[in-house]
């Protein structure tokens, strides 16, 4: 937990990594590093392949090939406890995920209870620091569908930190949001950059990726076929499909 | 499921407070169609009620059996004779009832846990759970009644019982756990995968997501399913009449016979009518307060 980085300073190193579903082959052989306070904007089309990437990551789908390294251990080998890996990796899903029978307190203390075998008060304190941090203290008691769906992915989001994790993965937060709560949401992502969290993030807010993320990867059918920092990528991109996918974006009016 | 399924993220918040417009809904619905059309169709309703029920009366009191049939069913003397004694052995109903429903709702959800268990180590587990449900939901009930209710005690092995009225839930709680477990696993198998996946990305282990998040949010769905076989059991509880437990209705049995009065059957479905309608009253009531406390109408 937050130890040193591997060897050759990376919190997490992908190499080669391929995943089908049944005959379709989504990720087609997937290389990334990212460093320590690093945050990487995976873009693209749906279809593309940056959530089910983000889901390997985080070994909630096996992969047919490839290596994933997370401070200098590879999680995909033979043996690994993946329960111990994903207590490392916090990830966020599009659609919350909270559950739904439980407080905003029980859902963010659950996994530091249960996973992380911590007392029961230390959980809450630690619970009750990340709301206060994030002005949801007052919701601690409420159960998440009296929640704005602004509010749950916050929640959400602070559900994984409470595990303090090494690394985390968000995957299209806002898509599932009405737009006038995205920007809370992005508000809360822009605070963990700037407290140094390493983030990989999926996303199709272009002009939040622009300026939050210190390398942009864009995704086209199951590789990164471009990546560089973002003025480069959104200001001069060298592939063709890459020029294209941005400007079907500003057409839409999204950047 | 407004929350773990759902791309569109309704804003829950903005109902109003109270129950949900599905409880509203199913609560008004018979009356509904006769609201539309206003009094007028309300007096129809009564008139063609009254009609119906006359109609039914005058036909069964001039039966050329209805005399006897009154004497031998409606006798007020033999009601008023037997209903004490029966409803006073009732209570054995009751106690079976109650003793088997606690262990069938422990003993059916570790059935229903063992069929849910994931990955090929489990397989022979899983195994044993379908074997179970399958043999004793194809078995009458009557039949496990007879055989371990007459069989079991005939063993005469040091230590296990030989009372009747044990091998009698015994077999209640084994015949009604495989139907219950089929109700939980139905249950279990209703909760969207991103709930496993939320549980699981938190380092919880298998059985830690369904402990905390699978089981107990399968459980809330299945009350009304789960009240349904508990009212069947209810029932049920008196077929151990069959093995010579002195309940209700062995009581009205022996009631008859001595008299050759058929009224004490009647008293005892009385006296158990009286007990299921308000079980099934008390169902409606706890899923309609489950709904309003939580306002998880749409996510139900």
């Amino acid at each position: 937990m937050n130890g040193a980085p591997g060897a050759d300073g990376r919190v997490l190193r992908i190499e080669g990594l391929h995943k089908s579903f049944g005959r379709l082959e989504v990720l087609k052989g997937i290389d990334l590093s990212v460093s320590e306070h690093e945050v990487i904007c995976l873009i693209g089309a749906s279809g593309s392949g940056k959530s089910t990437l983000l889901r390997c990551i985080d070994l909630l789908e096996p992969i047919e090939q490839g290596r994933i390294v997370i401070r200098g251990e590879e999680v995909t080998a033979r043996g690994v406890d993946v329960n111990k890996v994903r207590r490392q990796i916090g990830i966020v899903f599009q659609a919350f995920n909270l559950f739904p029978h439980m407080t905003v307190l029980r859902n963010v203390t659950l996994g530091p209870t249960e996973a992380l075998k911590l007392s029961k008060a230390e959980s809450e304190t630690r619970a009750v620091e990340l709301l206060e941090r994030f002005g949801l203290a007052e919701k601690k008691g409420d159960y998440p569908d009296r929640l704005s769906g602004g509010q749950q992915q916050r929640v959400a989001i602070i559900r994984s930190l409470a595990m303090q994790p090494d690394i985390l993965l968000l995957d299209e937060v806002t898509s599932a949001l009405d737009p006038e709560l995205v920007s809370g949401v992005l508000d809360l992502i822009r605070e963990l950059a700037r407290g140094g969290m390493t983030m990989v993030i999926a996303t199709h807010e272009m002009g939040f990726a622009r300026d939050i993320a210190n390398r942009v990867c864009f995704l086209d059918e199951g590789v990164i076929l471009e990546e560089g920092p973002p003025e480069q990528i959104f200001s001069s991109p060298q592939q063709p499909r890459t020029q294209q996918f941005l400007q079907s974006i500003i057409e839409a009016g999204r950047m | 499921m407004g929350i773990p399924g759902g791309g569109g993220a309704p804003e829950l918040y903005e109902l109003p407070p109270g129950e949900s417009e599905l409880a509203r809904g199913r609560r008004s619905r018979i009356l509904a169609g006769l609201r539309q059309e206003g009094a007028k169709s309300v007096l129809i309703a009564i008139l063609s009620t009254v009609v119906f029920f006359t109609v039914l009366v005058v036909i069964v009191l001039n039966s050329p059996g209805w005399l006897e049939v009154k004497r031998a069913f409606f006798s007020g003397k033999y009601f008023a004779e037997s209903l004490p004694e029966i409803a006073h052995r009732f209570l054995i109903n009751v106690r079976a009832f109650l003793i088997a429903e606690a262990f069938i709702l422990v003993w059916a959800l570790f059935l229903a846990v063992l069929r849910s268990l994931p990955g090929p180590v489990f397989f022979p587990l899983r195994l044993l759970s379908i074997a179970y449900t399958d043999f004793f939901r194809g078995v009458p009930t009557i039949l496990v009644i007879y055989i371990l209710g007459f069989g079991a005690p005939a063993l005469q092995i040091e230590g296990i019982p030989k009372s009747a009225f044990f091998w009698g839930v015994v077999s209640l709680v084994l015949v009604y756990s495989a139907y219950v477990a089929e109700v939980y696993r139905a249950g279990i198998e209703s909760i969207h995968p991103s709930q496993i996946a939320a549980a699981r990305s938190l380092g919880l282990t298998r059985l830690q997501s369904l402990r905390f998040v699978v089981v107990p949010q399968a459980v809330r769905r299945v009350i009304p399913p789960l009240l349904n076989d508990f009212i069947g059991l209810q029932k049920d509880t008196a077929l151990l009449s069959l093995i010579g437990v002195l309940e209700a209705f062995r009581q009205s049995q022996v009631d008859v016979a001595g008299s050759f009065n058929f009224t004490p059957h009647l008293a005892t479905a009385l006296v158990f009518i009286v007990c299921t309608i308000p079980l099934t009253r008390m169902v409606d009531w706890l899923v309609r307060r489950e709904r309003s406390r939580r306002q998880a109408g749409a996510a139900l």
